[in-house]
């Protein structure tokens, strides 16, 4: 018989502290799609899609009504739609309009890997795919866009740097009437994982199998209420804690995504335990930082926090499932987190702490609102920043921001739902603009010459 | 297929007497029940075995959580799995 407190602990997790599963994400390689036409590849596509995801929607109700976890997300992602692109890239946008219309009709709140990787360089129907992301991400409601520009073993492609500042800028602007969502979809990597459950940068590696499930859980809730419990205890015995309660976290992530994964026919692929907030109060990361001891998030001693919660995530997650990968550890998207907005529109968190934050957490600048003037450099500088926090430390990091068009500092863009709201951070002034038009290769870290 | 029942609330009589009245009539058998107060409230913990029932896991879980909002309870039903799952290393 099972421990009264074991089970009332797992009862309220639900209940009070919004521990669930945040998505379920089916990978489905489209290589086999590739055709002779855009239009043919286009239908092959779409048919693929809707017959492997046919019921993901129906599997994970059955699945979180019988475990009794809420099941928020269920997305699909796909392999880097560049390749599938490749023989007819400057029709790009009908492959994108298909996987949009999939996602429609499979039910999935999302469909990530309208994708290109570019970290060493760019070929010419790279580019050309590349350019085709803000007019499809105007045209589509579902499609999720990533675009890799480094890599710790190849160094940072700063052509497509350049590039992708132009792309953010313009995606802005085609999607100017929501407030520049279409940025919102767009993410801009270093370190790119392949098997990533979360949006808006999955995509299905091409080093994957042909079907895979992979689940994320989130709960930064529970993580937060853990720590209360203890207000007292020191640095050790919190590390200790965080560890434990994400271990429980991920066992649930990972009993869902091999139940999942066996009911659609698709191999188990891993489970990313990521603290990822939502707007709603009690689901922060913010708080959790704010519960170990920091009147605000991003004041002094918010990095240290930051360091060590991320990596106690880890090693719960590591110890719990021999099948951890994705981004695994603790998100900090500005818009997505009431305490980091409420910190923000305070002025005690800017951009140069995010940046900072990055270099210790497991993504990057994430949904962070500029100024709609905010310059293609300097957008392409932000990201030539992050892309080296993640090639000299081995990790992943991303952009995703939006410079809202028409918004100053001061003003605030409303995404609505999940994707929550942005207050408009200030970024630097001066130019970057000359060392973004060099171009060329930041060479990779001598660190990385392992062979 | 084993689940886990849990039925939470403030104490009065009959819960128990309505809960498994309420399964049986689905022939859900009873293995192990245990039930304490915690702080004035009434917490009871069920084993169930839905071999022979007669409405799926998930039916049963929404058909118990109504019954549990008529008589003023929370009740959960479900897969022993998780609890497994999350509790033991």
């Amino acid at each position: 018989m099972f421990n009264t407190n074991e089970v009332l602990e797992t009862i309220n997790m639900v209940e009070k502290e919004h521990l669930d599963i945040r998505t379920v994400t089916m990978g489905i390689s489209l290589m086999p799609c590739i055709a002779g036409t855009a239009e043919e590849t286009a239908q092959k596509v779409y048919d693929e899609i809707c017959k492997r995801a046919e019921n993901i929607v129906k599997v994970t109700q059955d699945l979180s009504r019988e475990y009794g976890i809420p099941i928020v997300n269920k997305r699909v992602s796909i392999t880097p739609a560049s390749l599938i692109c490749a023989p007819f890239a400057s029709k790009s946008i009908l492959i994108g309009k298909a996987l949009d219309r999939a996602a429609k009709q499979v039910g999935v709140d999302f469909l990530g890997g309208y994708s290109a990787l570019v970290h060493k360089g760019m070929a010419d129907y790279e580019r050309e795919f590349i350019k085709s992301i803000p007019e499809t991400l105007s045209m589509t409601d579902r499609l999720c866009s990533s675009v890799n520009v480094g890599s710790s073993k190849s160094g940072i492609n700063m052509d497509a740097v350049a590039l992708m500042g132009k792309i953010v800028k313009e995606t802005a602007e085609k999607t100017a009437d929501k407030g520049g969502y279409g940025c919102a979809k767009l993410v801009v990597f270093c370190n790119a994982v392949e098997d990533n459950p979360f949006m808006a940068g999955a995509f299905h590696g091409v080093g994957e199998s042909g079907t895979v499930i992979n689940v994320g859980v989130s709960g930064p809730g529970v993580v937060q209420h853990a720590i209360e419990a203890i207000p007292d205890a020191d640095l050790s015995d919190l590390a200790e804690m965080i560890k434990r309660t994400a271990f429980k976290i991920t066992r649930a992530g990972q009993l869902i995504a091999r139940e999942a994964a066996k009911r659609l026919n698709a191999e188990f692929g891993i489970v990313d335990l990521s603290l990822a907030p939502t707007p709603a109060r009690g689901d922060s990361v913010a708080a959790i930082l704010e519960e170990m001891g920091l009147e605000s998030v991003g004041t002094h001693g918010t990095t240290a926090c930051l360091a060590m919660l991320n990596d106690a995530v880890k090693k719960g997650g590591v110890m719990a499932s021999s099948r951890v990968g994705g981004l695994s550890g603790a998100f900090i998207p500005v818009s997505e987190d009431i305490g980091m907005i409420e910190a923000a529109e305070r002025g005690s968190l800017c951009i140069d702490k995010l940046e900072a934050m990055t270099a210790v957490c497991s993504v990057g600048l994430d949904m962070i609102a500029v100024p709609g003037d905010t310059s293609a450099a300097t957008i392409s500088a932000i990201i030539a920043d992050e892309a080296a926090i993640g090639m000299i430390n081995n990790k992943t990091t991303a952009v995703r921001v939006i410079p809202a068009p028409g918004k100053k500092v001061g003003d605030e863009v409303n995404f609505g739902g999940l994707l929550g709201r942005a207050p408009i951070m200030p970024v630097h002034g001066e130019s970057a603009e000359k060392f973004i038009k060099r171009g060329g290769l930041i060479p990779a870290p001598i660190h990385s010459n392992k062979n | 297929m084993r689940a886990v029942l849990t039925v939470v609330g403030k104490d009065k009589t009959g819960i128990i007497a309505k809960v498994s009245g309420f399964l049986a009539e689905r022939k859900v058998n009873i293995l192990d029940i245990s039930q304490t107060i915690l702080q004035d409230y009434f917490a009871m913990i069920m084993l169930v075995d839905l071999s022979g029932a007669s409405e799926s896991l998930s039916t049963l879980a929404e058909e118990c959580s109504e019954m549990g909002k008529k008589i003023g309870m929370s009740i959960h039903v479900q897969h022993e799995e998780i609890f497994n799952a999350m509790h033991n290393v």
